[in-house]
């Protein structure tokens, strides 16, 4: 079925990111007087022209697309914010928290549908594209450091987008890891002195593991050109 | 001991929550907001979780009063506009309700032997006669070696919902490190022996998201 994900490749398509990220709600100023409306996921309105009223994303682009109102990005949709959030990002290995849990989705629903309402929009999109490039070399340089003896890779404020991405491959590679060290495939040189030599060491895992980290580069990349 | 707990807390997690997540839910989140909780779950999990008998029982309800409404309102020809955002959001619905069926029958067909009987008649009567079992690879075998399990024992990505304090692994390393699954910035590998500890922990947990990754397969050399 069309937008249903390939579970090899990530638990959610990008459709289905983006049907996620629609019920995150936004501003918008209408410019058409309609009664509140009672949906199955809320209540909203009444609309009145020019009085901002809260509606979920995907409602904000349906009157958009009508020309039925204004959007009013989000407060961190701003050159200055932005700016601000690029020069954390750089500054330092962690992930900064300033942006939210769906910032890649919600920008291109508002780059698609609402370009008119963000103010400097090239340069907007511009930071947002760099964001997401300087986050992701470090979410791939935290990775790296995961290893057979890792006990824990700390990655905190992901984005849904980037979680998306990461999953299959930390799932796959830990499988990897489980498999090449499970004690029932590894001979114990004490115990076992009729099999095979000792093969304990860690290469296996370690071939293993860079396998994976570029298969996951090639991924990461196709995904990003999308 | 041990396993008595791990019984006790695998319960609790097929159970519905009767506390105050319970009551939470009630007040604060929409039956829609449930249903997507339980899609993304279901899509997260390995194995066929829980069916939300009454979740889906209200959510069915409330599409077929909105259905009702639509036709209704299309009847009394109401204005177009409101009428389309009416229709956007049951279709939105629609397709939740229908994707975490979706999910949930691609489970169970990988692991059924639904079509036995064409296969029988049609595929394993034609073969030699030590590999016409449908459960087993030939008569060699001593086992069901072809009956497809769910992979319990894998590896999800989770997002906790609170603050959770500090969890000890049993097979962590010497020093008794405690990991802070602190904030919302939880990231979890379940190994099977972790999972039955925390699966208790796993009813407040979104599958969904990591942040703090712990792993606690591997004895440290």
């Amino acid at each position: 079925m069309a937008g249903q994900s390939d579970p090899e490749l990530s638990l959610f398509s990008v459709e289905e990111l983006e049907f996620i990220a629609e019920d995150e709600m936004v501003d918008i100023v209408p410019n058409l007087k309609m009664g509140p409306l009672n949906l199955i996921s809320g209540d909203f309105g009444p609309f009145t022209p020019q009085i901002v009223t809260k509606v979920p994303m995907w409602l904000a682009v349906a009157l958009k697309k009508r020309g039925k109102c204004s959007i009013c990005p989000p407060q961190w949709m701003s050159v200055e914010k932005l700016t601000h959030v690029l020069e954390a990002e750089r500054d330092s290995q962690e992930m900064s928290e300033q942006l939210p849990f769906h910032y890649v989705e919600i920008s291109r629903l508002l780059f698609e549908h609402a370009r008119d309402n963000i103010p400097d929009v090239y340069m907007v999109r511009s930071l947002i594209e760099d964001i997401k490039d300087v986050r992701f070399h470090k979410v791939e340089t935290d990775l790296e450091a995961f290893n057979g003896r890792t006990i824990a890779v700390k990655i905190k404020n992901l984005s849904a987008m980037e979680v998306n991405i990461v999953r299959p491959f930390i799932g796959r590679a830990l499988q990897a890891f489980y498999k090449h060290d499970s004690p029932e495939l590894i001979p114990d040189p004490e115990k076992v002195s009729d099999t095979r030599p000792q093969v304990v060491n860690n290469a296996p895992r370690e071939w293993v593991f860079m396998h994976l980290v570029f298969a996951f580069a090639e991924a990461t990349t196709k995904i990003i050109m999308n | 001991m041990a396993s008595n707990t791990a019984e006790e807390e695998e319960e609790e997690l097929t159970v519905p929550p009767t506390t105050t997540e319970d009551y939470e839910a009630l007040f604060s989140t929409t039956d829609v907001e449930l249903l997507k909780r339980a899609w993304r779950n279901e899509k997260a999990a390995p194995e066929i979780l829980r069916f939300q008998s009454d979740l889906i029982n209200r959510v069915t309800e409330q599409i077929q009063l909105m259905e009702e409404t639509v036709e209704e309102k299309s009847a009394d020809n109401a204005d177009p506009l409101s009428l389309s955002l009416y229709q956007m959001d049951l279709d939105r619905t629609l397709f939740l309700l229908r994707s975490y069926l979706r999910v949930r029958i691609q489970k169970i067909e990988k692991c059924t032997g639904d079509l036995k009987k064409h296969l029988e008649e049609n595929v394993l009567s034609q073969l030699p006669e030590n590999y016409q079992s449908i459960l087993r690879q030939s008569v060699i075998s001593e086992e069901d070696d072809m009956v497809p399990e769910p992979q319990l024992d894998t590896f999800v990505l989770c997002r906790s919902k609170e603050y959770l304090t500090g969890i000890q692994l049993e097979d962590g390393p010497v020093d008794d490190r405690q990991f802070p699954y602190s904030c919302i910035d939880l990231v979890v590998e379940l190994d099977p022996r972790l999972s039955k500890k925390m699966k208790s922990g796993l009813t407040r947990v979104d599958v969904f998201l990591v942040q703090v990754f712990v792993n606690c397969h591997y004895p440290l050399m």
